[in-house]
């Protein structure tokens, strides 16, 4: 009996594993539209009168984490200013695209949200507004800010950034060397080469570790891979391709061997170093390079680490092109949507927040200020982040802004097999590790636009 | 008394029923009519039939994951089972002090979650293998089958063998001392009167870990996240970088169908392995 009882138990125990089994197993995809459902009955009666009283209400998700305190500002300051509610919710890191699809399910759906280009818009052209001829489209500097597919204006590029090659200047003169000397890639090639040779007695590396955990990973598979594609690009004349030709491979590999081989750590440990690590041998002096963007002005200059005298920002070299004349890598990945299937009242209502951002001091200043970001938008506050003045340097002294193209890259898929082709490289570097980076590069690209595109 | 209970049994099954309808039932069936649709978000959706389980078993990775995925049950059930064993046996004999203390170390691992697990893991590994000099685990996927292996080994054989401790300690005194007499040695013991009387056991304990290996999500996202190239992706990882990694209308659908072929095959083989064992068991 008592054996019985037990197995009974047992019985019982397994059968509610089993049941939670299934439940984890779909429950990924299930479980927002059963959260939904709850949300919903909360929340609409509260929408619905909201509307009724303010002829409409603005709900922004927001992608960037560091800016979420100065949104939810700059609403309050909106919402005093003109009684219209406006929410800001902000995913958390890497996580963005999964807060997006659940609420989007809801009846209380984000009303304003981003896509990060064209590749990103494949999964949210449905749910987004054609803004041809809108106040916000007309405020653009340039046309090239807008996402636009098919004649249609899908997205508004809000804010512009730039990476390169961020030197710690301090360092460089330490080591005999002057930033106006960098300037091409043999250059930068035999400097980071001198360096690494007087590594001991200099006590610094050349490049911070080209990490390639996937906290640091998109710095290479990403933004890195941007410059082949760029040049070929330019070479062809096109602005985005079906089947990549990887002409500009061979300059891929120079640079990033000259990253990898002039680091602070061993190329075979790559694999496992973050970005935090990356920044803090950057911020420690350990090294005199560190590829990244204007993003990370604010952590850099935070506790006055560096102050604006020790930084510099160089264009990447990877000796292709007119060298001369290269700037940095400039464009935007950020680019805001309405959402069209809204009601209208809450359409209007955002395309009027949208505008009153871009157009009105307190949005302009708090954008540039709080923010620190560049916006494409007429009544544009100049701001003090220092990699962003020096774009606007090198473009008024002539040089050419390498264009962001990763927004043409098939599918994230494919920059998982560069990337993952890279570390493999970065560890063993013979030239048949380096065939399968370019296979990951030419046949991925040609497969993965095939799978994005075909159905 | 007994007739009271049973006429109010469903008021007392209603709250029961109603969060296991609205957190189970009513989502399963959605899923599984997402399974047949194209859709971006859950109210969206376009129906379009028996396309997405066609593109499942055309999918090269789905199957490549699954070949994985068994492999690593294997080897992880028979290692769970015979060690969590072996320990319940050493664990239940008299002359061992301490045995409470043991019983909690090995069970502790157990509570500790397994995102928190697969990077601690992670960094022990990496470090083994470059002292070693072997490739690390995002370029080893030899590394990363056998890192998953120990460490799931480590997580569940506590766990597994308390359930064991449970089933051996309810052997009857008499028949073990009834062998003694008759002559058995330990190994017959063991294998013809405490096997079949601990089956009971055996039968959760394999279940747990069979179903928990086909699962395998947070340990295997954490440990390698199916690097280098997916060779290490598991079917649960497998279904959601379908679904969230790839953009697109297309891939959502697909992910649906995979998560319901999955939960199908998880019932199955467990409904399988669950009547294999069960008919050994033996009844007092």
């Amino acid at each position: 009996m008592k054996k019985k009882l037990l197995s009974a138990l047992l019985s019982v125990a397994m059968v509610a594993t089993l049941l939670a089994g299934c439940g984890s197993s779909t429950g990924a995809a299930e479980e927002a539209p059963a959260n939904d459902a709850a949300a919903k009955e909360e929340a609409a009666p509260a929408e619905k009168e909201e509307a009724s009283a303010e002829g409409g209400s603005v709900y922004y998700l927001n992608f960037k984490p560091e800016q979420d305190e100065a949104w939810q500002n700059l609403a309050k300051a909106y919402t005093e200013a003109t009684g219209v509610e406006v929410t800001v919710v902000t995913a958390a890191s890497g996580e963005y695209e999964t807060t997006l699809m659940s609420e989007m399910g809801k009846s209380s759906a984000p009303t304003l949200f981003q896509v990060n280009g064209p590749v990103g818009l494949q999964n949210w052209k449905d749910y987004c507004l054609d803004l041809t001829g809108t106040d916000i489209y007309n405020e653009l500097t340039s046309d090239s800010f807008a996402l636009s597919e098919d004649g249609m204006v899908y997205g508004i590029g809000y804010v512009i950034e730039s990476y390169g090659i961020i030197a710690n200047k301090t360092l460089l003169a330490e080591a005999g060397y002057d930033v106006a000397d960098i300037n091409s890639f043999e250059a930068l090639k035999a400097c980071a080469e001198d360096i690494t040779a007087r590594k001991d007695e200099l006590g610094f590396g050349a490049f911070s570790s080209a990490g390639m955990d996937p906290s640091s990973d998109w710095r290479f598979k990403t933004h890195l891979a941007n410059l082949p594609i760029y040049f070929e690009y330019q070479a062809d004349g096109i602005s985005a391709t079906p089947a990549i030709k990887g002409s500009f491979l061979d300059n891929y590999r120079n640079i990033w061997d000259l990253y990898i081989n002039n680091s602070t750590c061993d190329p075979a440990e790559l694999s496992a170093k973050t970005g935090d690590d990356s920044r803090a041998e950057f911020l420690a002096g350990e090294a005199v390079f560190f590829q990244n963007g204007s993003w990370e002005y604010g952590s850099l200059t935070a506790d006055g680490a560096f102050t604006d005298e020790d930084l510099v920002m160089l264009p990447i070299y990877i000796g292709a092109g007119d060298e001369a004349n290269q700037g940095l890598c400039t464009g935007t990945e950020n680019y805001w949507c309405v959402n069209s299937q809204a009601e209208e009242a809450d359409i209007q209502a955002t395309l009027a927040f949208m505008n009153w951002c871009v157009t009105s001091e307190e949005g302009t200043t708090a954008m540039a200020n709080d923010m620190g970001f560049v916006i494409p938008f007429k009544k544009a506050v100049e701001s003090p982040n220092l990699f962003v003045k020096q774009d606007t340097e090198y473009t008024a002294a002539g040089k050419k802004p390498v264009s962001w193209n990763f927004t043409t890259m098939p599918s994230e898929e494919w920059k998982n097999g560069v990337g993952s082709a890279l570390t493999a490289y970065a560890a063993d570097q013979t030239d048949a590790n380096w065939d399968a980076v370019v296979a990951a590069f030419v046949d991925g690209w040609a497969s993965e636009y095939a799978l994005a595109n075909g159905q | 008394m007994e007739k009271a209970i049973k006429r109010y049994a469903p008021i007392f099954v209603l709250p029961t029923f109603l969060a296991f309808t609205i957190g189970f039932i009513v989502p399963f069936f959605q899923g599984l009519y997402l399974s047949f649709c194209q859709f971006t978000t859950a109210k969206n959706a376009k129906f379009i039939g028996f396309d997405n389980y066609i593109r499942v078993f055309q999918d090269e990775t789905f199957l490549d994951s699954f070949g994985f995925t068994v492999m690593f049950a294997i080897v992880s059930i028979l290692s769970i089972n015979i060690i969590a064993f072996a320990l319940a046996m050493i664990l239940t004999r008299d002359n061992l002090k301490g045995t409470n203390v043991f019983r909690t170390v090995f069970f502790m691992p157990n509570l500790i979650g397994g995102i928190v697990l697969g990077y601690i893991w992670q960094i022990l590994l990496n470090c083994v293998l470059s002292i070693v000099g072997e490739p690390l685990l995002a370029l080893n996927s030899t590394a990363g089958y056998w890192g998953m292996i120990i460490l799931m080994c480590w997580q569940q054989i506590g766990y597994m063998m308390i359930i064991y401790i449970a089933g051996i300690q309810n052997v009857p005194e008499a028949l073990v001392e009834a062998a003694a007499i008759d002559g058995a040695t330990s190994w017959q013991t063991l294998t013809k009167v405490k096997l079949p009387m601990v089956m009971p056991s055996i039968t959760i304990c394999v279940f747990l870990t069979l179903t928990n290996s086909f699962k395998l999500f947070d340990q295997n996202l954490a440990l390698t996240a199916g690097e280098p190239r997916h060779a290490t992706e598991m079917l649960a990882l497998n279904i959601y970088n379908t679904f969230y990694a790839r953009a697109g209308a297309q891939w959502k659908g697909l992910g649906q169908a995979k998560a319901v072929v999955f939960c199908i095959l998880v019932i199955v083989i467990s409904l399988i392995q669950f009547r294999a064992t069960h008919s050994k068991e033996v009844q007092q």
